[in-house]
This record gives C-alpha cells, structure tokens and sequence, in this order.
C-alpha cells in the first residue's frame, strides 16, 4: 500500500464534499426505491418543499439558523482540541436565560432594552454551562466530553424541574413558562420586512437569523483576526508550544468553552424568543448534537458553517414535506435519510479521500505528461 | 566502479541502476545509481531534502521508482511494498522507532509474526529466536519490561532485533543518533560492527560526517536527488564529504574573535528545581553569564540541562535559589511566564522546534510572531494587523536566509535546517539581551549549521549574553568563551574554553570534578 498523495485544497473543501452529499444521496435513493417510491421525485419535493412552497424557505433559514448557533459552538471549541458535546445542554440552560429576562423584564421595560438583555441573558446562561466543564478540564483535568455529556443531563434535569414547578404557568398541566409580554419577543421576519411594505408567507423566521449571520462574522473574526484566536488557536494545535510562547493555556481553554457555550446559548435566541414566545419542555430537540455533524462538515470554518447549516435546514423542512407528501415515507425514513447524509458527510467524511487524491494525482502526472 | 568489501566474491547486497522518483515537478531522485557490497557498512550523506530519503523510501517499497532497475544479491527485483522488501531480506529502523510503546519488547518483536489466534505459541517462538539473536549479536535487552519504559538506546535496540527477527539481512538506518546520546551511540556503532562480522549489509543514512568517517567502509554523496560521488571512507576526509554535500567550500569550524565580555546580563544562583513527581531535576546551579560572552553547557543529554533552559525562560518555577536577569531578580515566589521574561529582553530558542519552537499547522508568518504576538509585532489595534505581520516575516526570512520566502506556506513544509532558521530568526529579531539556546543545530544540515554558528557569533559580538545547551561537544567547544558542565542535575565544574577538550569535558560529564581527574 503506497502513500496517499495529499489532497490539493480546492478539492479538500469543495469537491469532497460534494462527492460525500451525493454518496449520501445516492443510497437514500436507493433506500427510497426499496420502498416502492421514486427517488427523483421524493427528491423533487424535497427541493420544493425546502425552497420553492409559499413560506418554505423562512422554515428553511428557520431551522438553518439554529444549526449556524450550534455548529459554531462546536467549532470554536474545537479550534483549541475541545469536544465540546454540550451544545444541547448550553443551549438549553441559554433558554432559561433568555427566558427569565423576557419574563421578568416585558412587563416594564421596551423592547429595545428587553431584547439586548435577553440576548444576552442567552449568551451568559450558555457561557456559564460550558464555562464549568471548561474550568474542570483546565484546572482539575477533567475530560472534556464527559462533563459536556453529563451537563447535558444536569441542564434537561435542572429544565425539567424549573418548568414543571417554580416557572411554570399558573394554572396549567404542560410544563412550560407563560408567554413573553409582547416587548420580550423577537420581531417575526414576516413583520421585519412588513415595515418595509413587502408581504412575505408567514414562517417562524425571525431577527435571530441576523444574530446568527453577525455570529458567523464574529467568530470569523475571533479565531482568524485577534490575538484571542491566535491563542486559541496556538492552544488547540500544540500547547507546548503555546505555554513555550508564555500563553496561559488553562485560561485559553476556560474562555474558549465559555465561548462556545455561549454560541450555543444563542440559539434560545430563535427557539425561545422568536418562535415560542415562552421556555418550553425541550426546545433544544437534538440541535445541540446535531452541530456537531454541522461543524464537522462545515469544517469548522464559519462559511462552511453556513452552508452546512443551510442543507441541514433544508433537510429538516424538505423532509417535512416528504413525511406529509408520501403515504409511504414515514417520518421515521426522513430521520433514516437525514442521518444518511450525517454519517457520510460527518462520519465518513474522509472516505473518499484516497482514491480521490489518487485520481486528482494520476490526472495531473497525465497533463503535465501531455505538456512535456 | 571499483568498491572494495565484499570479498567473499557474493554479488553487491543492494545494486540501483537509474533509480529516478519525481513528486510533481520535484525530481526527488534523478538518474541514481550504487552499489553496495556485501556485509558493509556503507553510508549515504546529503543534506536535508537531498533525497537521502526518498531513495530508501523506493528501496523500502513505500514508493515506487518510476524508472530504473533494483538489483537485491544480484537478482532484478519489483518491490511494492514493505512486505515484499522484508520478503527480500530488507529491514529498516526508522528514525522515528515504529514501536507499540505499551508494549513488552517480547510483544514488540513478534508483531507482525504472531502466526494465529493465539499468541502463547508465537511467544515462544519469538523468545527462541530472541535468545539466539541476543548471543548471537551480543545484545541482551530485558524481554518483559514495556518498551515505553527504556531508554532510546535500548528502544532502538529492539527495533534492530525486530528487523533481524523477520530475517533481515540487509538492514537500513535512518539517521540512528539523532535521538541519542555519545553513549548510546558507541554502543549502537559496536552492535553494528558485530553485524557487520556476522554478515549483514548495513545502509547507514545520516548527515553527521564524524559517524561516517567512524564506522563506515565506503560511502555515497547525494545532494539534489543525485548521486555526485562514491568514495572509500578510507581515502576521503570529512572535509571533502562536507564540500561534495553542500556543492562549495564550508567551513566547519567557526571563525571567532575574542570575547570580549561586559556586564553580568544573567546570573543564577543556586537554582533548584523539581519535576512534577517531585524528583530533583536540578540541584545547586550557579553561574554568571555577561554582556558579549557565550556561556557553553555541556552534559550528555537528559543531565538537566532542558529544565535549566526552561527555569530560565520562565517554562517553569524554580524552587530554590533565584535567577536575575538584568537585575531583576526571579525566585519560585515570583509569578512568571516566558511571556514576562520576553518583556525583560530575554529570548528563547528552544531546543525541540517541533514540540515548542513552532506550530507545524501554521503559516510561517504566524510561526514568526509566536510569543510576540502580545506586542507590536502583530500590530497596534485591537486586531491583528496581517499586513504588518506578513512584512516582519519577509524581512526575517530575508535577513536569516529562510527558504522558500513564502510567508503563507505552512511551517512543515519548510526543511529542518529552514524551520530552525525561522525560530532563530523570530528569538533573534527580538534583539534580546540574553539569550538561552538549545540544540541550535539539531538536525540542521551542514550549510544551516554554518549560518547559525556564525549568527550567534555576530550577536554574542553585538553584546549578547548568551548561555547554549548542545550534546554536540564540537559545538560547544566551538562557539563558547566558558563551559558549565552538568551532571544529574548538578553543575561538576566550570572551565575556560582554553582549558576544555573532549577528554577533560568527558570525564566531567561523567561526574568528576577537574582537580579529581587529574
């Protein structure tokens, strides 16, 4: 077995890619055809269900903001060598911060102050829940995936308990908080853009999208264009060297995770103050987790994030309208194709890196042949 | 081509005839032929990226030639893999051992031949094997301690007794004493002449002309993946191999001036430190280094002389006694990190680049601020000023002769000898007022050992107060005005350059003060 040659970047981070989402694509078809279905059409709606329907592309970015939050979380952790997997529980616990703000502050105050505030109650909830596995795996070593795992627990044990007793709604059985005063909502896009005079379907998009998009900058910036994100960075790829250049390793890691969680947190901005209006039993519904699968695809890097978030919110909203288009396709096979597309775009990203490298080798030795 | 050896009349062990690889456009081997003789040693020098490598990598079936015939006891073979090679009697060390460190050496030396399910029979079969090897070679090594457990030497020398176990009578060494100490190494050159009497071909790849002058009988020249000369190691002089490698007149001892030492810059006093585990590293170190005067410490490796290097770059608190740099004085209550002790004008080059001297995944220009990042360096806003950064690192690799000049490229795309031109670059851009330096020239090729000699030179004659670390003794010798010498943590003696050769630094490596030697 000779040597892989490497991968040229253009091919690293366009082509593999896609070749992975067809692969992915290429067996759900099949899967699809097992059951008696015709791919290309399932395909069909899943493409107009994503984009083209009246209101399906504010679904879409609906759902696309909540993997930008969670993908980033995973992403900046991952910069300095943590696995961060409680996105789930930093989001969740973001909620319970977002949410007390919005409830306690409304009645009094604007939108204008309540809105920053519970942004940012969001974001310091969150930075608090991945601060403390953080600081364990700094100062007590600690491994990270264990705490981020069992404070995933901790948050949905602590959510549980919060909702169905000292928060929830006075005379009511479901466990859930009341709904915000109107000045602690996040404007719907429907109403962003009605300012404006245009009419637009209505959707659960709302001003979180932008939050997410100023985040992707943000973040862009942090790891890239700041002396934090050097260290991040430094950290993250070799941290002998990190403490050689006198950079506090401990302290990189403690704010790194409290970052992330942060990130993380942010996404109650969309759940809890766009869509819901109030804190709900498990809001977070699995987008914690899945933002690893977006980091992992998106390559941890913001545009890559975008996009990687984009086709996992098509593949929510597009698989929705698979579920409700076909007799046949159940929800459970829209989950089957998702995760499909999971395993060969996250998990198996690497698969087809030999042989392509291989090709793209052989290609090059025959043009450069051809040009002697 | 006339060679000598082989005088039992057996076809050469290993014969290329117009061996040529190319990468891309990169010719790594263009048009290569040797022979080498049965039951020789023969060396193979070059500088780094003169394609030493690549040539083993065809021999060792890990590429494949694209032109050119491999002749194995005189029979033309294909070989495509690492397999067929060991098939055919080849064996290579690695100059990264290829070892399960969790490992017994039993365990180690049967891998790859456990030979079924279970592995109680392949056990007693190695350990017969083992046995006979051992008497046969001379070279016991304890079959039940873990690998992870011994010294380098001794790791080295179970990797031998795996090649020689698969059957290899040809044996490949690539660059074996860069990881080791004099010691170790004597004790590998003597396991490789009882080979050597017993039959086996030995390739001994390396860029250290003293080992090849030592132990070789004949030996090969390549520089930009050719073959310029063969030549019996009898007739040549590590002068001649020096000027053949780098392709013009080199000099192998530095050209110096006097010193001519100013005020005391560095001074540390009776500096004690523990390890983690809290076994003494350093006990009772005591020296004064001044303006414009080059302090050497000699020691066989692992003697403490790391710890003392990172005590005084601020890596780690001293638990007693202090260090005063430019009179500021640093105990273990002082808070410190190298970050500070930059701020004092006090720069670090440290002794292993790839594990603390650079960030291998990064852009040579964000390898050149690494430590200085904090400062101007990387601009005057909140944000990195990349403009800024990428020019300071143009102009390093300008003045310090880094090639290629591409601030982008990452820092493992670089050769060796140019990554540690680039660390040396960045500590001594810093215009430090002390610098300590560890193993400047590791793994360095001839030309860049030449260059970095004559930079510390140049800034020790700029009024630098500079203390080096090295194992090479000819490099302490060379470069240093005072020489500490180390001994399991303690300092045995300081001498004078004058008074300082190999014998006398040797007996005091090996613990015995100056005035007892005699």
């Amino acid at each position: 077995m000779s040597a892989v040659p490497p991968l040229p970047k253009w091919a690293d981070i366009f082509l593999l890619p896609v070749i992975n989402l067809l692969a992915a694509f290429v067996v759900c078809g099949l899967i699809v055809l097992a059951i008696g279905e015709n791919p290309l059409t399932a395909l069909g709606v899943m493409v107009k269900g994503a984009f083209v329907y009246p209101g399906s592309l504010g679904y879409t970015l609906y759902y696309t903001t909540n993997f930008i939050f969670t993908g980033l979380a995973v992403a900046v952790a991952f910069h300095a060598m943590m696995f961060n997997i409680g996105g789930e529980g930093q989001a969740y616990i973001g909620g319970l911060g977002a949410g007390l703000a919005s409830l306690w502050l409304a009645p009094f105050l604007p939108a204008l102050l309540v809105l920053p505030l519970a942004v940012a109650g969001a974001a310091l909830f969150g930075a608090t829940w991945g601060f403390v596995p953080g600081y364990l795996q700094a100062r007590r070593g600690s491994h990270i995936v264990i705490t981020t795992i069992m404070f995933n627990f901790i948050a949905a044990s602590i959510m549980v308990w919060l909702l169905a007793g000292p928060l929830i709604q006075a005379g009511q059985m479901s466990p859930q908080t009341p709904k915000f005063e109107a000045s602690g909502q996040l404007p719907s896009f429907q109403a962003l853009v009605g300012v404006f005079g245009f009419d637009t379907a209505s959707s659960p998009l709302n001003m979180s999208f932008l939050i997410a998009l100023a985040a992707l900058f943000a973040v862009w910036v942090l790891i890239w264009r700041t002396r934090l994100g050097y260290e991040i960075r430094t950290v993250g790829q070799n941290p002998d060297a990190a403490h050689y250049a006198g950079i506090n390793v401990p302290r990189v890691i403690i704010i790194t995770l409290a970052i992330s969680g942060a990130l993380a947190g942010l996404m109650a901005t969309n759940e809890v103050l766009g869509v819901q209006h109030r804190v709900v039993l498990n809001f977070t519904a699995g987008y914690g987790f899945t933002g690893i699968a977006v980091a992992l695809m998106g390559r941890n890097h913001p545009v890559g994030i975008f996009l990687a978030s984009l086709l996992f919110g098509a593949l929510y909203q597009g698989g929705a309208e698979l579920d409700f288009e076909f007799q046949s396709i159940t929800r459970e096979m829209v989950l089957l194709i998702q995760g499909m597309i999971i395993l060969f775009s996250g998990a198996l990203a690497y698969m087809f890196n030999p042989p392509l490298a291989r090709l793209i080798a052989a290609l090059t030795r025959k043009r450069e042949a051809a040009h002697v | 081509m006339p060679v000598l050896g082989g005088s039992d009349g057996r076809p050469p062990a290993i014969e290329l005839r117009g061996v040529s690889k190319s990468f891309g456009t990169v010719k790594a081997n263009d048009d290569v032929t040797l022979v080498v003789e049965a039951g020789t040693i023969h060396g193979i020098v070059g500088e780094n990226g003169a394609g030493k490598s690549t040539l083993m990598n065809v021999l060792y079936g890990l590429h494949q030639a694209d032109t050119g015939d491999i002749l194995i006891n005189g029979e033309t073979v294909v070989i495509h893999s690492s397999a067929d090679s060991i098939a055919k009697g080849i064996g290579m060390v690695h100059q990264h051992f290829m070892l399960v460190p969790n490992f017994s050496v039993l365990d180690n030396v049967m891998l790859g031949s456990e030979g079924g399910m279970l592995l109680k029979k392949g056990r007693n079969e190695t350990l017969e094997v083992l046995d006979r090897l051992e008497a046969e070679y001379d070279m016991s090594v304890d079959h039940d301690s873990n690998v992870g457990d011994q010294p380098v030497g001794r790791q080295q020398r179970v990797e031998i007794l795996k090649a020689l176990r698969s059957g290899a009578r040809i044996l490949i060494l690539d660059e074996p004493t860069g990881v080791l100490t004099p010691q170790e190494a004597d004790s590998l050159f003597r396991m490789l002449a009882t080979l050597k009497d017993s039959g086996v071909t030995i390739l001994l790849i390396t860029h250290k002309l003293t080992e090849i002058m030592a132990i070789t009988d004949s030996v090969s020249i390549m520089r930009q993946g050719t073959m310029v000369a063969h030549r019996q190691t009898a007739d040549t002089s590590p002068q001649e191999l020096a000027e053949l490698m780098v392709g013009r007149k080199v000099l192998l001892q530095v050209d110096r001036g006097i010193s001519t030492p100013g005020d005391t810059y560095l001074s540390v006093s009776g500096l004690g430190c523990q390890s983690r585990k809290g076994a003494r590293v350093l006990t009772d170190i005591s020296f004064d280094v001044r303006s414009g005067e080059i302090l050497g410490v000699a020691g066989v490796a692992g003697n403490g002389q790391s710890e003392l290097l990172e005590a005084i770059a601020g890596m780690r608190a001293p638990n007693d006694g202090s260090i005063t740099i430019l009179g500021k004085k640093i105990t273990g209550q002082s808070t410190t990190d190298p970050e500070k002790m930059r701020t004092l004008k006090l720069a670090h080059i440290p002794e292993d680049r790839h594990k603390h001297g650079l960030i291998l995944g990064f852009e040579a220009r964000e390898n050149s601020i690494l430590g200085y990042h904090n400062t101007a360096l990387g601009g005057t806003g909140r944000l990195f000023d990349r403009t800024a950064v990428t020019r300071h690192c143009e102009a390093l690799m300008a003045t310090y002769d880094v090639r290629p000049p591409d601030p982008a490229l990452p820092a493992k795309s670089f050769s060796g000898g140019n990554q540690q031109k680039l660390v040396i670059a960045r500590e001594m851009d810093a215009a430090p007022k002390v610098l300590v330096v560890g193993q400047p020239t590791r793994g360095v090729d001839i030309g860049a050992i030449e260059f970095i000699h004559k930079q510390l030179i140049a800034l020790r004659d700029a009024g630098c107060a500079i203390l080096l670390v090295s194992v090479e003794l000819e490099e302490i010798i060379g470069l240093s005005d005072r020489i500490v010498v180390m001994n399991n943590g303690r300092q045995v003696g300081i001498i004078d350059r004058d008074e300082a050769d190999e014998r006398t630094l040797g007996l005091m490596m090996a613990g015995i003060a100056k005035g007892e030697a005699a």
